[in-house]
Formats: structure tokens, sequence, C-alpha cells
């Protein structure tokens, strides 16, 4: 029979390779599925070709004027937040509220957008992008403290205040900032130019925030891979026993890991209302916070790959809009398809660590408990 | 007098609230009992509420309905089960896999479902008992999922702590290398668990569905799968605290709704937040005292299992 025998140390090349056999097995799922939805079961016949939502799936998006820049829009929040998660998960720090942090810190640049409505001073913008940051940074300090402080689970608590952060931008949409001339439209006025992201060309939607992205890559880049601290969120994920011994503080690490990943994540919430929807709505994201964990395990918890994984991952989106309106398929079929994918990279990493063998016989554990 | 009545109303609906959240969570408190953390209860919940609904249409029988949630709550979670057992995967990721998964995939599969209403289970009707005044609907008048729901938790409390198969279950949750090295299959032990706790959160979605509403809606579920998993560290991992806790959080639910009907001038948003903060505050308190909470933890939850020898 087969069976796993532990590899002596885990296998660089395969932490390459299975991203790759998760990407092949997800388009063979997708086809399969394709199929049987365009099988005419009572004629035995296909009604159309299954190819076609595929093709319109991972190519159809990428075609036309606007296709990359489309691509860039949609990967720039989740490269933004994957970069921060994919501190946190380094540490074995379990933020999986990123939604919520990338919510308040979308309400909070868009508070002072308003507040200084119709003032057109260049000071504007810096202030937004802080008040973003802060936004995210606060609704992340919260699990951190109650982490550090009273042993709370992170995981749990992030993710309570994502339903929180909700609830707040409700309250917020529907009440207090809703536009006086908005005709009783649970929205906010529309930014004026000042509290708006500049676009990088004339004519393109693309905007500031993409570059900020990139740059973020670098940073995590930067201070994953070339600096101490980055040293010890490796060491405390991988051996908190060792960290520990060699005198890291855990707390410390906690801390920085949650405030950084809150902060890209607001900043990622403020570039989506000042540059891409231009005013505040009862919906803000298509699940960016949540598709991010799917995009930092994808990229491997590394600022380059994620970056990868963010233009796949958006892809995804494009493409289940793109199915939806070619071929009538639902639109979470882009959902499905990250779900799955997520779920065959978990599967193939086994090979990290394993590798398959052949054999032959294996005495079964004879019971002597009883 | 119409104070009584609204006061055995109230506990009728307080008590509708909680059965989805018992369900489920005792479910995933045998999964967490055998060492394993599966995150993925709000998934599970998600596609037994779209597959209960869609066998209640498609069979014209909520027995069916309730059957069909149930055996997918169990394939979804054997999903998980074949990841974090057999290929070793992380069950942290794993767990968010099957919930972004479950989210992704009852909103296609039930968006053909969406506005179609079912007939909602029906309350069991005793003889003479469900008559009586104030007793009869607080304590006979309910569908035959809230006893379910009372049933199979002293049913897991006996199981786990009264018999040899709980001994060992636990046992495979404390220490699986003892466990092993005496003899007990620690993968298939764990194996019967995940399945269990993947029934149970198929019934407690399809309650929401089926029993506390009678239609589909996308993403439904609301937070109650990760809930149920809060309540799970409320209860220290006993069977008797989970009872009190979810019945605590059922009263909760309903008290802020009914203080929203009150036409109070508190916004509804806040009230609406208010379960999730008190899941935290409740969080904070219970997990306090981090040596106590490693004690009441089975110490090997969410570790995977490698037979060496």
């Amino acid at each position: 029979m087969l069976t796993l025998v532990p590899r002596p140390e885990s296998s660089k090349r395969m932490m390459y390779l299975s991203p790759i056999f998760a990407l092949s097995a997800t388009i063979f799922c997708g086809l399969v599925i394709f199929s049987i939805m365009s099988f005419d079961f009572a004629t035995f016949t296909f009604t159309s070709n299954p190819f076609d939502p595929l093709v319109n799936f991972f190519y159809t998006p990428l075609t036309g004027r606007s296709g990359l820049t489309n691509l860039a829009m949609k990967a720039t929040p989740l490269v933004l937040i994957a970069i921060g998660l994919a501190m946190c998960y380094r540490a074995n720090v379990w933020n999986i509220g990123a939604e919520g942090q990338y919510t308040v810190g979308a309400l909070a640049g868009t508070g002072v957008a308003l507040a200084f409505y119709g003032v057109d001073s260049w000071l504007l913008l810096p202030a937004m992008f802080i008040a973003g940051a802060l936004g995210g940074l606060i609704w992340a300090a919260i699990p951190a403290l109650l982490r550090t402080r009273f042993n709370a689970s992170e995981l749990l608590v992030s993710l309570m205040l994502v339903y929180v952060a909700t609830q707040l931008l409700f309250f917020l949409v529907y009440g207090p900032w809703k536009d006086p001339d908005g005709f009783a439209f649970p929205e906010s006025r529309v930014f004026h130019t000042a509290a708006r992201i500049p676009q990088l060309f004339e004519g393109s939607r693309l905007n500031l925030g993409t570059p900020i992205a990139l740059l973020a890559v670098i940073g995590g880049w930067l201070l994953m891979g070339r600096s101490l601290i980055g040293f010890q969120i490796k060491v405390l994920g991988a051996a908190p026993n060792a960290a520990r011994f060699a005198g890291f503080s855990e707390k410390k690490v906690i801390w920085l890991t949650l405030l950084v990943s809150g902060t890209l994540a607001g900043i990622a919430g403020l570039i989506e209302v000042a540059g891409t929807i231009h005013q505040l709505v009862p919906v803000i994201s298509p699940g960016y916070g949540f598709t991010a964990i799917i995009v930092a395990f994808l990229g491997r918890l590394n600022p380059v790959g994620i970056l990868l994984a963010g233009l796949l991952i958006a892809l995804s989106f494009l493409g289940g809009e793109t199915v939806q309106i070619e071929n009538g398929l639902p639109k979470a079929a882009g959902s499905l398809f990250q779900g799955m994918l997520l779920f065959f990279l978990l599967a193939s990493d086994v090979m990290l660590n394993y590798r398959i063998a052949w054999k032959r016989h294996r005495p079964a554990p004879r019971k002597i408990a009883q | 007098m119409i104070s009584v009545d609204i006061v055995v109303l109230t506990i009728v609906s307080i008590i509708g609230a909680t059965t989805p959240l018992l369900i489920a969570a005792t479910g995933e408190l045998v999964t967490e009992k055998s060492g394993v953390l599966n995150l993925g209860v709000e998934g599970m919940m998600l596609m037994g509420a779209v597959s209960g609904v869609g066998a209640t249409i498609a069979t014209d029988s909520w027995i069916l309905g309730l059957l069909c949630a149930a055996a997918v709550g169990m394939a979804f979670s054997l999903l998980f089960g074949f990841l974090t057992l057999t290929l070793m995967a992380n069950q942290v990721a794993s767990g968010l896999a099957l919930t972004i998964f479950g989210a992704g995939l009852s909103a296609v599969i039930g968006a053909p479902l969406v506005g179609k209403r079912v007939h909602r289970i029906p309350d069991l009707e005793i003889a003479g008992l469900t008559d009586l005044p104030i007793i009869g609907p607080i304590f006979f008048g309910h569908d035959p999922l809230v006893y379910f729901s009372l049933i199979s938790l002293a049913a897991v409390s006996w199981f786990l702590f009264r018999t040899r198969a709980g001994l060992a279950l636990r046992a495979v949750g404390e220490s699986h290398d003892s466990a092993h090295a005496i003899g007990y299959r620690v993968i298939r032990i764990r194996y019967a668990a995940v399945a269990f706790g993947g029934m149970m959160a198929g019934l407690g979605g399809a309650y929401l569905s089926l029993a506390a509403t009678s239609l589909w809606a996308e993403g439904m579920t609301a937070g109650r799968g990760w809930i149920a998993l809060a309540l799970i560290v409320f209860a220290a991992w006993r069977p008797l605290r989970l009872l009190l806790g979810a019945y605590l959080f059922g009263i909760f639910w309903i008290g802020q709704l009914a203080v929203q009907g009150l036409g109070l001038p508190i916004a509804t948003e806040f009230m609406g937040a208010l379960p999730y903060l008190v899941t935290i505050i409740v969080l904070v308190i219970i997990s306090r005292d981090s040596t106590k909470f490693l004690l009441d933890a089975p110490a090997c939850i969410g570790k995977a299992f490698h037979p060496t020898a």
C-alpha cells in the first residue's frame, strides 16, 4: 500500500511545485464541473462547449483594453492584505479578521474625506491615508491586546470583530454619513477631487494604490528576509521553544505582526474607497479580507509569491464575473474556484515534508489495552 | 394575562435560537475532544442549510431534508479529515479552507433556491401535554430537533465520560502517541470524531433553514459556526457548561432582538453587533487564566499525528 515517509528536511522543490499541482487540479475540476453543467443527460450531448466557460474564466478577462488594469485593481487590496497576513501566519498568529480591519480603515479614511468635504488641499489625501492605516491598526490592536493581556484566541476575536465592523459600516452609511442630497439612498457623498487617489495615467482607472501594494511587497520581503525581527517572527512560528530560549519576546511578535497586518488591511480599505468607489456604500468588499488568506497560503507566505498568487486570485474574481455574464453561471463560481485551489494546495503540501513510498506490508497495531 | 404569554413566547424563541448552536457545538465538542480542531463549522452549517432546503423541496419530506443535510455535513467534514488526518495538513488552514469553500459552494448551489419557501419542520404535538397552559408550549410544543439537541448532548456526555470508547477518544485527544502505543487506532478514531462533528454541523445548519426559518439565504448562518467554536472554549470542553453557555447565548440573542423591537433610541446596528462583542468579552473572561485554560483543552488539539513505528 501507499504510505507517507517523512523527509529528513522539507523539500524546496515541492514548495514551488505544490501551487502548480494545485492549480492544475483546480482547472481540471473546473472543467469537469463546467462539463456536467453543460451536459444534457436527456439527449446525452453537450448543449455548449465546456471549454467555453473555462476560457471565459481564465483568459477573456485579460483581453480588451482594460483587462490588465482590472486585474491590477483587484489584485492591489489582495496583495496588500496578504503581505500582512503572511507575517502573522509565519509567527503562528492567526489573524483571520482582515476583512474587519479593511472595513474600519475604509471608514476612518471616509470620515476624514467627509469631514473636510470640499476642502481643496494636497494635505487631505495623506491625512486620509494616515486615518485609514490607523483605523486598521486599531481594529487589529484589539485582538493583540486581548491575546497578550488575557490569552484570548486572536483567531476568534479578530473574526468576531469583522461582524462588528460590518455593523459599524451599516450604521454610518445608513445614518450619519448618508448623503444629504442622495434621495435617502444608503450612500455617502461622492468624494471631491482632492479626496480621491490620483490616477497614474490619463484615461486609465489604475491609481496610486497599485504602486503602494508593490512597495508593500518589497517592504515585506526586506522585513521578513533581511531583518532581525523577521528572523524572530520565523523562529517563533517554526520553533516556539527555541525562540523562548533565545529570549525572543512572543508578545512583541504578536503585537507587531497584528499591527502591521491591520495597518496594511486598513490602507487596502482606504485605497478601495478613495481610489475605486469614491464614496462609502454598504458593500465595499467582495470578501478581500478572507480571500487574502488564500492568497497568503498560495504565495507560500512569501512576498514575491503573494504577488503572483494575488494576480491569479484577482483573475478568479474577474473570471467569476465573466462566466456570469457570458455563460449565465453564478458569480460565486469565483469563490468556488478559490476554495478548491486552497484545498488542493493544502493537499499537495503534504509533499513538502513527506514522500510517497510503496510498502508491501505494514503490521497493524495490536490492541493490548483491553 | 398578556405578560405571561410574552414570557412563554420569549422562552420558546430562546430555545429556537439556542438549538442550532447547541447541535453544532455538541458535534464539534466530540471532534475537539479527539484532538482535532475543525474551524470549518460555519462552512459545514451553510452546506447543511442549503442541502436541507434543496432536499426538502425535491422530496417534499423534511426528514429526508435533514438526512441529506447530515450526510452533506459529514461528507464535507471528511474532506477536512482527509486533508488533516491522512495528508497531515495544517488544521487551522484546512478548517478555514472548509469555511471559505462551503460559503462559495452553498452560494452556487443555493442560487436557484433563493426565495423558495419550504414547509417548516412541524412541532411535535403530544396529546394532552402540549395544550397545558405555560408548561405545554415551553416543554412539549417544539420541533423534534430541539429534543434531539438535548438528547444528543446527554448522549455525548455519557459516551465521552462513561464508556470505554469515549475514554479511548479522549485518550487520543490528550496524548496521541501514548494512545497509539497501547494500540488504539488514532487516525480511525479521529476520522469518526470528525465525521460526527460534520454531521451535527450539517444538522445545526439545517435547523436554521428548515425550523428557525423556512428558506435558504446566502450566508444565513451569520457567524453562528464561529460562535459555536467560541462556546466550546467557554464551556472548557465540558458538556454541561456547553448547555449552559449555549442557552445564555440564546437568551442574549433573543434579548437584543427584543430590545430592537421595543423601539428604544439605540441604533439597531449596535444591537446587531452586541452578540459578537459579548462573545469576545466571554472569551476574555474564560481565557484569562492561561494555566487553567491549558489544563482544560485537549492536550493534542490541532496537532497532526504520524505514527513513527
